[in-house]
């Protein structure tokens, strides 16, 4: 595992970051907001980002993918982060296309993924009912009677969910809340009947919704991969997931803390750039630290995934905990070095407060992947 | 075969000869284990250490990247990465440990004249001499270049008077290398040299320092009207802070590295610790409180680990780095010990008798020493600061 990036994934980063900085600034996310823009993303930019060929970067070829990896996908959700891009890319390009190439069988493969690299569907996972993440505690219920499932329950908090065309869903085929055995996914269309979807409204103006499920009707062939096996498929799909979000929030971060440097170099109190106060100083001499951990943390945990290594959902974890705990800290210290214009909405830099505190929430927070990563590690 | 799994092959062999049983992973618990400094005055509990040391020395393997002609192993990257590997497989203990490795030798290679080179590296990888680092002052502590001990010409030498405090093992030391004021006049950046001294030379005394650990790894260092031939200064006169910044350099790295294989390789592990004093059920320690600061602590001891793998993966090139991890290094040394501490509860601050066993005796002072490690060799502060203004582009106030 080499913790460099190949010229070809250097270059990748180049490409982004460019397309995040001429297409989406930061400014094109508060115009979004302030429009109620209804999916919260832009149609035409996510339409130049499946021409360059991002949905597609975890599907094979023969899908019309360029299964350039994880790593290539997790630079571009970090440089896309760094401007706050909105787009399905998460929940289609990593999630989407991850779940169907990994445990979809053929038919289900042809179906959707040409369909996801063509930008013609978007997806989205449905996996918590709770407020805190927590997989195993699935009751929506998938009921059997003969070929077919009757499927009741709801589901909270689901990324893209006020958009997707098709839903990854997690359901319940026997056994009690908080049993890891017994659970089962199911791809179900947004549009079926009985599917119910109520947008939410969340402090990071990002795209989420509660999903209900009155006696939807879905037949054997939408299962994805085996019955009752979804408690280990889901939560490798969902540690791809935690990886994904774990570069995104390095991103926010690192975009973050040049903000509040740049505060820090132009802003004079007491005849002085505030940046030369020793007490400002050592606060980003030690968040420049946390962000160093957090890039090897990330990249480890991207090469990871690449490799198909067993250490996979340790450094899920890890990646989560120590993105969520540095993009908490430099989300919170860029707000109070920033001052009073850091409170104001008319600054950018309150938007990464918002972000930050909703991504912690995304398949578990700091505190449930470090009690993970003690499970993992025998302790 | 090709020339590199025929070096392969030639390493596995040497070493199979050459390295003595007692320096290999499972020696036998009864042999006495020496710390080896090398020097003049070097004592051996097992003479295989002596062994050890000389063949490894004769190959110029401790120090295995220096070119042959000074007394190094001459060996390429990829040769260097299957000796490290080779010596990993059997579990070999290191021959030598020295601040001429770690410190001085780089400098050397990169600012001493060829008679120099010639004169101390090969003495340096032997371990024939041991050096010892005179650097700190009563006065100049984190404001190194304050310091004041002169070196007077005096024509064909220089008169040294001063004291020089912190020096490791200094009473144990054949050499030091030490920062002097060759320029009174100068600003104080541009007044300082760099210069090699014989402790033998008269004038020259040391005293130990207890720390609050009890033990004294360190000295206070006396010159008295010391006489220093000119050609022992390291590069130009009055141009000896570049040289000690970059020494400085190698020694934070030296020192962060240390922290953690001293974190991986430690026989005391938090973990374990915890799991004796408060039980375990299910593999999982039985107090939900340190257990969660456990594991919050190996989090971050893991992603340092990843960060180190990665700063060599890119080269290593990067020297403000070298700040970043003696900070964090030593800070989470310390975090380990405390917790440690804590989680031993009354054992863990126990002094001296028979009522503890040696282990909890030896954390104790382990604990203790961990203290000075985000002091000596630049405070965290001083980290903080060189972070802030060379890597941040922070003003200057």
């Amino acid at each position: 595992m080499k913790l460099v990036l190949t010229e070809e994934e250097q270059f990748l980063k180049d490409t982004a970051k460019n397309f995040a900085e001429e297409r989406s600034p930061i400014s094109h996310f508060r115009s979004l907001r302030d429009n109620k823009n209804p999916f919260l993303w832009d149609k035409d930019i996510w339409s130049e980002m499946v021409k360059l060929g991002w949905p597609g970067i975890l599907i094979a070829e023969e899908y019309g993918g360029s299964n350039f990896g994880m790593t290539g996908m997790g630079i571009i959700l970090q440089e896309c982060a760094k401007t706050l891009t909105p787009s399905p890319l998460f929940a289609t390009g990593v999630l989407g296309a991850y779940a169907i190439s990994q445990f979809g069988d053929d038919d289900q493969k042809r179906k959707y993924l040409p369909k996801i690299v063509s930008g013609e569907i978007t997806t989205a996972l449905a996996v918590d009912e709770e407020a805190h993440h927590n997989p195993t505690n699935t009751e929506l219920s998938a009921v059997k009677n003969k070929d077919t499932f009757k499927i009741n329950g709801k589901k909270i908090f689901v990324i893209d969910g006020a958009s997707a065309d098709l839903l990854i869903v997690l359901a319940r085929t026997s056994g009690i809340k908080s049993d890891s055995t017994g659970l089962t996914l199911f791809l179900i269309d947004s549009k079926t009947s009985g599917v119910e979807i109520i947008k939410l409204d969340m402090a990071d103006s990002r795209n989420y919704a509660n999903i209900k499920f009155d006696n939807v009707d879905v037949t054997q062939s939408q299962v994805l991969g085996d019955m009752e096996a979804a408690g280990e498929i889901a939560d490798n799909i969902l540690d791809i997931g935690r990886i994904a979000i774990s570069a995104e929030m390095l991103g926010n971060a690192e975009s973050a803390f040049d903000a509040t440097l740049d505060y820090l170099k132009q802003r004079k109190q007491f005849g002085a750039l505030i940046g030369s106060f020793q007490a400002l100083q050592h606060r980003a001499a030690e968040m420049f630290c946390e962000i160093e951990l957090t890039k090897s943390s990330v990249l480890s945990a991207l090469r990871a995934a690449d490799e198909n290594s067993n250490e996979l959902q340790r450094l899920s974890s890890l990646s989560k905990t120590v993105a969520g705990e540095t993009l908490h800290l430099v989300s919170n210290e860029a707000i109070q070095m920033h001052g009073g214009i850091g409170v104001t909405d008319e600054y950018d830099i309150g938007f990464f407060l918002k972000r930050a505190r909703v991504a912690e929430q995304i398949f578990g927070s700091s505190k449930y992947h470090t009690e993970r990563y003690a499970n993992l590690s025998g302790f | 075969m090709n020339e590199i799994d025929k070096f392969r092959l030639d390493t596995k062999e040497w070493l199979d000869r050459n390295c003595p049983k007692s320096m290999r992973a499972g020696a036998d618990p009864k042999i006495p284990q020496d710390e080896v400094w090398g020097g003049r005055n070097a004592t051996y509990k097992n003479p295989e250490s002596k062994i050890w040391l000389e063949r490894m020395g004769e190959k110029g393997w401790t120090m295995p990247t220096i070119p042959k002609e000074y007394g190094g192993g001459g060996l390429s990257k990829e040769e260097v990465k299957i000796l490290n590997e080779e010596l990993f497989l059997i579990g070999a203990k290191q021959p030598l440990l020295s601040f001429g490795i770690w410190m001085l030798a780089p400098v050397l290679l990169e600012y001493g004249t060829e008679k120099q080179k010639k004169e101390h590296l090969p003495k340096i990888i032997k371990g024939e001499i041991r050096w010892c680092q005179g650097y700190s002052e009563p006065g100049s502590g984190s404001d190194l270049a304050s310091l004041s001990t002169k070196a007077d010409d005096i024509g064909d030498k220089f008169l040294v008077n001063g004291q020089k405090v912190w020096t490791s093992y200094a009473d144990k030391a054949d050499w030091i290398f030490a920062l002097v004021r060759t320029g009174p006049k100068e600003p104080k950046h541009n007044g300082i040299s760099f210069l090699l001294i014989d402790m033998e030379t008269k004038g020259v005394s040391t005293k130990p320092i207890t720390l609050i650990s009890g033990k004294s790894p360190f000295c206070e260092t006396f010159f008295d009207n010391v006489e220093v031939p000119k050609e022992n200064l390291i590069g130009e006169l009055n141009a000896g802070w570049t040289i000690a910044k970059k020494l400085l350099q190698h020694e934070r790295a030296f020192i962060s590295n240390f922290g953690l294989a001293a974190a991986m390789g430690s026989k005391r592990d938090v973990v374990s610790i915890a799991k004796k004093h408060f039980g375990e059920k299910n593999g999982k320690i039985q107090n939900e409180f340190y257990r969660s600061q456990i594991a919050t602590h190996k989090i971050k001891e893991h992603a340092f680990g990843l960060t180190l793998k990665r700063a060599g993966d890119e080269g290593g090139k990067a020297s403000a780095t070298a700040s970043m991890f003696k900070l964090y290094g030593t800070e989470h040394n310390k975090k380990r010990h405390e917790l440690m501490v804590a989680a031993s509860g009354i054992n863990g601050i126990a002094w001296d008798g028979d009522e503890f066993d040696d282990d909890d005796k030896n954390l104790t002072r382990a604990w203790l020493r961990t203290k000075g490690n985000s002091i000596e060799g630049g405070t965290s502060e001083v980290q903080l600061n060189v972070i802030s203004k060379r890597v941040l582009g922070l003003p200057s106030q």
